[in-house]
């Protein structure tokens, strides 16, 4: 019989409680991850799947920089051993890279579990992506509408309790009960409900900020305009979209197009339409004031109108344009003009927008697709102490 | 004290009794108990103390997440030191806890007594201590994010040391050096040897910093040799780095240092262990629903998977048809080799104690063993990975190959004066296995980092050599 103490060793059990080692170094790892993440927004401000999609994916991330780079060998041009159960014949097939993913990562075949090829992707939701977007930005020039319109009661059932309303009885809640005593008592089954079981719902009042945004979109639509400078713009609208959607309980867009003259169309045709001719962009800030006019008084909605074009204005409309521009401020929040100009391009636009000097006139010329990013930042970037709400 | 731990410790005490009647001869040993984020924690860092790093929190995300999902256990965690630590997964059943026991015992006698452990620090977990400590003091100076970038640099190439078993009278790696370099001038010049006593004296001629000058000064080529160690080569002669990043160096390298015994010995380690809580097991008494636990534990450790090759089992494998061949040696092998029945046991306490994974394959994977276990070789022919061979030597070959230098690319300093304006020549010693290029171009700025002018590594791509070059700003890359 073999007794402890003639053999040298020690069991112990200890609170391991402090030791946070991994996590901390976890946590650090993340961050890191995030660093990625941030420094890829410009490009993903403009990712094709994230524009066109119904905005509920999973978006990856590649994190070139987090993987841990060493001098290792090709495992996909080396010759490996393995073993059989016995069977195993030469010219056996024992896995495949699916055609999509050769050379670029190693998921089917073998190659998985090796770390050459474990090319590291974070993934992260839109709204992820949108809390990271949006942490950097902010709603310039709020203004107090009127507290009556902003504010509306509404009730919102949370509690369950024993006493209440026989109106307002939750079903479910007291056959379970039922169930539940009977089953005690030893005879189980649904029968014989007794006051003791009934439950009720209960509600609570909440004042619910009615807070109301519109977005006045509007796009040149002449031939100038081609594929390139409507993708930017329509980037730039989805996520202005979705950050006013966050500040505001309910956010409108109005889309217009225009080239000689302003329409109110669908958001379909506002991205899709194309249309030859010249520029007259004093007609679609006409259509807007009409419109803020008729259907969003001021004193109840925050107006912000946009306008995309390439700049190329017939020369004799500029000083009308600058007017009207001057008349839409009065009434909006922000005024935001991007001029999308590729090729750099002297624009007649901005040579006569230049000279407005307003704090509330706002534009960003967009060269390439990164800079939809820095037109985001521009127009809402963090004002100090500016943003009063 | 709870009666489970009263169990465990008797059972301890039974097993320990099993195994010193076999001959093991392990180093007290430490058993503690721990919940799963500890134990994963410590197989992230291989050691509980190590210093703090995102790669390593990369690690223990990864393996955490595996756990969670029940993909993947760890049941133990066995550190090679004096006294022995083992960590024991908090949840464990006592006949897990006694298999696992027996498994560490065996694992401890190994690092004892392997000829590639002599070396091994055997206060690591105290060194390794006081090296997160320096490291947490280095960021409290330099900022923590100047210390991260270097360490980040130093890790892309911490497995580029040279594990010297035998060192040449006695010499310390600089020493060795200065030897080279003073041969390599002798032999430039022609003189003749010098007596015995002679190099007493150049162990205090060059002191610091001084052999790469007045190499270039003599004309020798620096390194003389081709230098294994790179991790030590730039701690020792870089001009871009300070002391702290020496420091911190080498530091991680002798971690490295210590890790590779264990690189080197994985297949080995893995079926002594195994061999031996079998044996000790069955020396057990077990109750029939112990004995059924037992063997799906066993059978979970050593199964063999198609994907890639179980180390536990393919050593187990190998360490008894070793004493069954020494146990029952044929005609012939008495013959040949006068080899006589019954040595089965020693025959494997030898093996355990002299040699490492490339040697163990090489003289003991027989042309039956590789039958038996239904060994392949195979490698991706278009999209797909095919089974090309089944020539047994073939099969030995290759695993020999997969396991020289730990499975790292061997890479040595070719030149510490390339081009004679001080920049870094790599030189990959090939021999039929490519590098990954898109690999090698990121570690390439961890090396330029290190070494704050040019690096280039020469290896050879689809069998033609080739230059890889980086200058801090841009990458060339040259067929040579």
């Amino acid at each position: 019989m073999p007794t402890p103490d003639r053999y040298n060793f020690v069991v112990s059990k200890e609170d391991w409680s402090l030791h946070r080692k991994g996590y901390q170094d976890q946590q650090r790892h993340q961050e890191k991850v995030r660093e990625v993440i941030k420094q890829n927004l410009p490009d993903l401000v403009t990712e094709e799947n994230i524009i066109m999609s119904d905005g509920k994916q999973i978006i990856k991330v590649p994190l070139r920089n987090l993987e841990e780079y060493r001098f290792i060998h090709n495992y996909q041009k080396h010759k490996h051993v393995g073993q059989g159960d016995g069977s195993s014949e030469v010219g056996d097939v024992l896995g495949q890279d699916s055609p999509k993913d050769s050379g670029k990562s190693g998921k089917g075949g073998k190659a998985g579990d090796q770390p050459g090829y474990d090319y590291v992707e974070a993934e992260i939701s839109l709204e992820e992506l949108e809390d990271m977007l949006f942490d950097e930005m902010e709603l310039p020039y709020i203004q107090e509408k009127d507290k009556e319109e902003m504010e509306t009661e509404s009730i919102r059932f949370n509690d369950i309790r024993k006493k209440g309303l026989m109106s307002n009885i939750d079903k479910k809640r007291t056959i379970l009960e039922n169930l539940r005593r009977n089953a005690t008592a030893g005879t189980p089954g649904i029968h014989g409900i007794s006051p003791d079981d009934l439950r009720y719902k209960t509600w609570e009042e909440i004042i619910v900020p009615r807070s109301n945004a519109v977005i006045l979109a509007m796009m040149d639509t002449s031939g100038s305009m081609g594929a390139f400078e409507k993708y930017c713009a329509r980037s730039f609208f989805f996520w202005m979209t979705r950050f006013l959607r966050r500040q505001y309980e309910k956010v409108e867009i109005v889309f217009l197009a225009h080239h000689t003259e302003a329409k109110e169309v669908s958001e379909e045709e506002f991205f899709t339409r194309g249309e030859s001719g010249g520029t007259i962009c004093s007609s679609v800030y006409q259509k807007a004031l009409e419109i803020i006019d008729s259907r969003y008084p001021p004193s109840s909605y925050n107006i912000y109108p946009f306008h995309f074009s390439d700049g190329d204005n017939l020369t004799s409309d500029n000083e009308r344009c600058v007017k009207l521009i001057g008349e839409l401020m009065k009434r909006s929040n922000l005024f935001g003009y991007g001029e999308v100009n590729q090729y750099n391009r002297g624009s007649t636009l901005m040579s006569a927008y230049r000279t407005i000097k307003q704090e509330k006139f706002m534009y960003y010329v967009i060269k390439e697709k990164g800079e939809v990013y820095n037109a985001l930042k521009r127009f809402f970037h963090k004002r100090e102490g500016g943003a009063a709400s | 004290m709870s009666s489970e731990m009263e169990q465990l410790e008797y059972a301890i005490s039974e097993i320990m009794e099993i195994a010193d009647s076999f001959g093991l001869d392990y180093y007290p040993m430490r058993y503690e108990i721990c919940p799963a984020d500890i134990i994963y924690t410590f197989g992230a860092y291989g050691m509980p103390t190590r210093f703090s790093h995102w790669s390593f929190g990369k690690t223990f995300n990864k393996m955490k997440m595996q756990y969670d999902f029940g993909l993947s256990k760890i049941y133990e965690l066995v550190i090679n030191s004096n006294p022995c630590y083992a960590f024991l997964l908090e949840g464990n059943s006592l006949i897990q806890n006694k298999l696992i026991v027996a498994h560490v015992l065996a694992h401890c006698d190994f690092f004892k007594n392997n000829a590639r452990f002599s070396a091994t620090n055997r206060d690591m977990v105290e060194s390794m201590s006081a090296t997160a400590e320096r490291i947490s003091r280095y960021e409290l100076a330099y900022g923590a994010s100047t210390v991260e970038n270097f360490i980040d640099a130093v890790l892309a190439v911490q497995e580029h040391v040279d594990p010297q078993l035998i060192k040449p009278m006695r010499y310390d790696k600089r020493q060795q050096m200065e030897e080279k370099l003073r041969r390599a001038k002798d032999g430039r010049y022609g003189q003749v040897k010098e007596g015995a006593y002679d190099d007493l004296w150049s162990l205090d001629v060059n002191p610091g910093g001084s052999a790469a000058a007045e190499a270039k000064e003599n004309g020798v080529q620096f390194p003389p040799e081709p230098e294994k160690d790179i991790v030590w080569f730039i701690q020792e002669y870089s001009e871009a780095l300070e002391d702290w990043q020496r420091d911190i160096m080498s530091m991680l390298r002798e971690e490295m240092l210590y890790f590779w015994p264990q690189m080197e010995t994985k297949i080995m380690n893995e079926g002594w262990a195994s061999y031996w809580h079998q044996r000790i097991i069955r020396e057990l008494d077990l109750t029939s629903d112990e004995t059924i636990e037992f063997a799906k534990l066993n059978a979970s450790v050593v199964q063999p998977s198609r994907q890639s090759l179980n180390p536990y089992y393919l050593g187990l494998k190998i360490f008894e048809d070793i004493e069954r061949r020494w146990d029952h040696p044929t005609v012939e092998e008495r013959r040949r080799f006068g080899r006589e029945p019954g040595q089965g046991r020693e025959k494997i306490f030898e093996v355990r104690e002299l040699d490492s994974d490339t040697s163990f394959l090489r003289s003991y994977l027989t042309k039956e063993l590789v039958r038996d276990l239904d060994l392949y070789i195979f490698e991706k022919q278009g999209p797909e990975w095919k089974i090309t061979d089944k020539t047994w030597e073939h099969i030995r070959d290759q695993l020999v190959a997969s396991r020289v230098n730990g499975g790292s690319p061997y890479i040595v300093v070719q030149d510490g004066d390339y081009l004679r304006s001080g920049e870094l020549l790599l030189k990959h010693q090939y021999e039929g296995l490519e590098l990954d290029l898109k690999y090698l171009e990121h570690t390439l700025p961890h090396v330029y980092k290190l070494w704050g002018r040019p690096v280039h590594l020469e290896t050879v791509v689809e069998e033609k050599r080739a230059m890889f070059s980086y200058d801090g700003q841009k990458h060339v890359r040259k067929m040579i």
